[in-house]
C-alpha cells in the first residue's frame, strides 16, 4: 500500500538526505526506522506525508502518486495518515476530548460522528477517565497516548511515530509499545522512527535500516544493530 | 461545508477577536472614522446637487427697461424676447407692481419718505436651460429699450464647483483613510495568524484543507469591517437627523435631503465598503502569510 521507487532528497544546502531508496510497505506492517542521527528517518517520513517534495522518485500510496498530487489534495492524503510526534504538539487551552475531536473537526466530520468516535479512541488509548483533563495536567506517557489517540481517531491506513518514545521512560515507552501492538492487531499499517534499540530487539518486527540515506538493511524480525 | 464547520468558523473568529482585543478595537476604530468621512462627504455631495439643482430652477434673467416707454413698445419688446431661442417664460412686472412688492418685502413704513417710484418697468425672464442663462441675457441686452439686464452670474458654477471640490476631497481622504483601515486590519490578521501559527501546523497535519484554515481569518477581517461600518453608519445617521433639524429651524428655506430613501444609498454604500475593506484586508493577510 506505500511504495517508495528511487526516492531521492536533496535539501537547498546540497545536503543529502535520502539516496535511491526503494521501499514496499505492506498492508498490515509494523516497520521500525532505524539509523544514526542525521540518517534520514524524519526527511522519510515528511516526504510520505507530503510535508516535502523528494527531489527524484516516485511515492505511491493507497494508489496514488504523492509526488504528482495537486495541492488540494494533500489534506485528503494527509487524513488517511496519522502522525505522532517525539514533542506530541498537543493544543495546550483545548482538554483532552478536544485535542482528540479537533482531528475529526478539522475534517468537517458531523458532530454525530465525533460524539461517537472520540470516547472510543480514548478507551483504545486508556484514557477515557481523562477527557476533561488538559495537557499540562497529564504525565508525558498520557500525552504522547492523547496524541496517539489523535491520529487514530480518523481511521487512517497508516501511523507514522517519530521517535514516539524519545521523551518517555522505559516503562511509559513500553505501554505504549503495547497499545501500537494492538492498534497493529487491528489492521492499521506502522511506520515508527526510533533510537530504542531494546524495544526493537524485544519486538521482532521488520526493521529498516538507514545510514547516510540509503537504505542498509531491511528485514523480518530484525534487530536495532547496523552497520557494526 | 456542514453546519458543524460553520459554527467551528464562527467560534473561531469571535475567539480571536477577543484574544487581539486591542488590535481589533484599533481596526475598527480606523474603519469607522474613514466610512463616517466617506458618509459625511457623501450626504454633502447628496445635498449639494439637491441646493444646485434647487437654484438652478430659480435662476432668471432681471431685464430693466429705460423709463417711459409706451405700452405699445413694452408689448413688442415683450414679443421679441418671447421668441429668442431658449427662453421658456417671459413675465412683465410694472414699476407700480415692483413697488407694492417692495414695499410688502421690507414694510411700507421705511420707504415713507420716498415721494417717487425709483423702481424701473421690468421683464423677468425664465431660459429652458439654466445654462443658457448667460447667451440669452446677452441677446436681449442688444434689443432697444433694454436699460440693463441682470442675472446670477457664476452662482450656480460656483455651486457645481464646490460639489465636486467636496467629492474629490472626500475620495481623497477615503482613500488614505481607507488605506489604513486595511492596512490595521490586515496587521490585526496577521497577529491572529502569527499567534495560531502552532494550531495551524497541527490543523495541517490533522488533515484540514486550505479554505478550512484561511476562513476563520477572513471571517474575522470582515467582521471588523462591518462592525466599524455599522459604528460609522449609526454616528452618521444619527449626526445628520439632528442636523437636518438644526437646518430646517434656523434656515427652513435650504433644501435638505431628508427623505430616508434618498439616503439610504448613502448607508448601502457605508456598510457594504466597509464589508470590502474588512474582507481585502484579511485577504491580504491570510495570502501572504498562510502559506498552507
Ligand atoms: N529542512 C532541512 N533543510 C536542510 N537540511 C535538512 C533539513 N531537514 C533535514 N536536513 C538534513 O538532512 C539530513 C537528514 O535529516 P533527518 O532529520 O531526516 O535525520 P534523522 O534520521 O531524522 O535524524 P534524527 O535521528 O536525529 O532525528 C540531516 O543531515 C539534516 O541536517
Ligand atoms: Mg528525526
Amino acid at each position: 500500500m506505500l511504495r517508495l521507487y528511487n526516492v531521492s532528497k536533496v535539501y537547498q544546502n546540497n545536503v543529502t538526505a535520502l539516496d535511491n531508496i526503494n521501499l514496499h510497505v505492506r498492508k498490515g506492517d509494523f516497520l521500525f526506522l532505524v539509523g544514526p542521527s542525521g540518517a534520514g528517518k524524519t526527511t522519510l517520513a515528511r516526504l510520505i506525508f507530503r510535508e516535502e517534495l523528494p527531489t527524484r522518485g516516485q511515492i505511491i500510496f493507497n494508489g496514488k502518486n504523492v509526488v504528482r498530487m495537486r495541492p488540494g489534495e494533500v489534506p485528503f492524503h494527509r487524513r488517511k495518515i496519522g502522525m505522532v510526534f517525539q514533542d506530541f504538539r498537543l493544543l495546550p487551552l483545548k482538554n483532552v476530548y478536544e485535542n482528540v475531536s479537533f482531528a475529526l473537526e478539522v475534517t468537517g466530520a458531523p458532530s454525530k460522528e465525533i460524539k461517537r468516535r472520540v470516547p472510543e479512541v480514548l478507551k483504545l488509548v486508556g484514557l477515557e477517565g481523562k477527557a476533561k483533563m488538559f495537557p499540562h495536567q497529564l504525565s508525558g506517557g498520557e500525552q504522547q497516548r492523547v496524541c496517539v489517540a489523535r491520529a487514530l481517531v480518523n481511521n487512517p491506513l497508516l501511523l507514522i511515530a517519530d521517535e514516539p518514545t524519545g521523551n518517555l521512560d522505559p516503562d511509559t515507552s513500553w505501554d505504549l509499545m503495547k497499545l501500537f501492538q494492538r492498534i497493529n492487531e487491528q489492521g492499521t499499517t506502522i511506520i515508527m522512527a526510533t533510537h530504542a534499540w531494546d524495544i526493537v530487539d524485544a519486538m521482532k518486527r521488520r526493521v529498516v535500516a538507514l545510514s547516510r540515506g540509503r537504505i542498509v538493511r531491511d528485514e523480518e524480525g530484525g534487530a536495532y544493530s547496523y552497520g557494526a | 461545508m456542514g453546519l458543524n464547520a460553520v459554527r467551528y468558523y464562527f467560534r473561531e473568529a469571535f475567539a480571536s477577536m477577543r484574544r487581539n482585543g486591542w488590535l481589533s478595537l484599533a481596526s475598527v476604530g480606523t474603519v469607522t472614522v474613514s466610512l463616517i468621512i466617506l458618509g459625511c462627504s457623501l450626504l454633502l455631495v447628496l445635498n449639494a446637487n439637491k441646493l444646485a439643482a434647487a437654484l438652478e430652477g430659480m435662476l432668471e434673467i432681471n431685464v430693466f427697461l429705460v423709463d417711459d416707454l409706451d405700452r405699445e413698445k413694452i408689448r413688442q419688446l415683450n414679443e421679441q424676447i418671447k421668441f429668442l431661442p431658449g427662453v421658456a417664460e417671459v413675465e412683465f412686472i410694472s414699476r407700480e407692481d415692483a413697488l407694492k412688492k417692495m414695499q410688502q418685502s421690507i414694510g411700507a413704513d421705511k420707504l415713507e419718505g420716498l415721494d417717487y417710484n425709483p423702481l424701473p418697468d421690468a421683464f423677468r425672464v425664465k431660459t429652458r436651460d439654466p445654462q443658457q442663462v448667460p447667451q440669452v441675457a446677452g441677446e436681449i441686452a442688444r434689443l432697444a429699450g433694454v436699460e440693463e439686464v441682470r442675472y446670477g452670474q457664476g452662482l450656480v458654477e460656483k455651486l457645481l464647483a464646490i460639489t465636486r471640490a467636496i467629492r474629490i476631497a472626500g475620495w481623497v481622504v477615503m482613500i488614505l483613510l481607507g488605506g489604513a483601515a486595511v492596512f490595521l486590519i490586515s496587521t490585526t490578521i496577521r497577529v491572529s495568524v502569527f499567534s495560531r501559527r502552532k494550531e495551524i501546523n497541527i490543523m495541517k497535519y490533522l488533515g484540514a484543507t486550505n479554505w478550512f484554515i484561511r476562513f476563520p481569518f477572513l471571517l474575522e477581517g470582515m467582521f471588523l469591517g462591518l462592525a466599524g461600518a455599522f459604528l460609522a453608519a449609526v454616528t452618521v445617521f444619527y449626526g445628520y437627523v439632528l442636523t437636518v433639524r438644526e437646518i430646517n429651524t434656523l434656515m427652513p428655506f435650504l433644501p435638505i435631503v431628508s427623505q430616508f430613501g434618498e439616503v439610504l444609498p448613502v448607508f448601502a454604500c457605508v456598510v457594504g465598503l466597509g464589508l470590502l475593506i474588512g474582507a481585502a484586508g484579511s485577504a491580504l493577510s491570510v495570502r501572504r502569510f498562510l502559506n498552507v
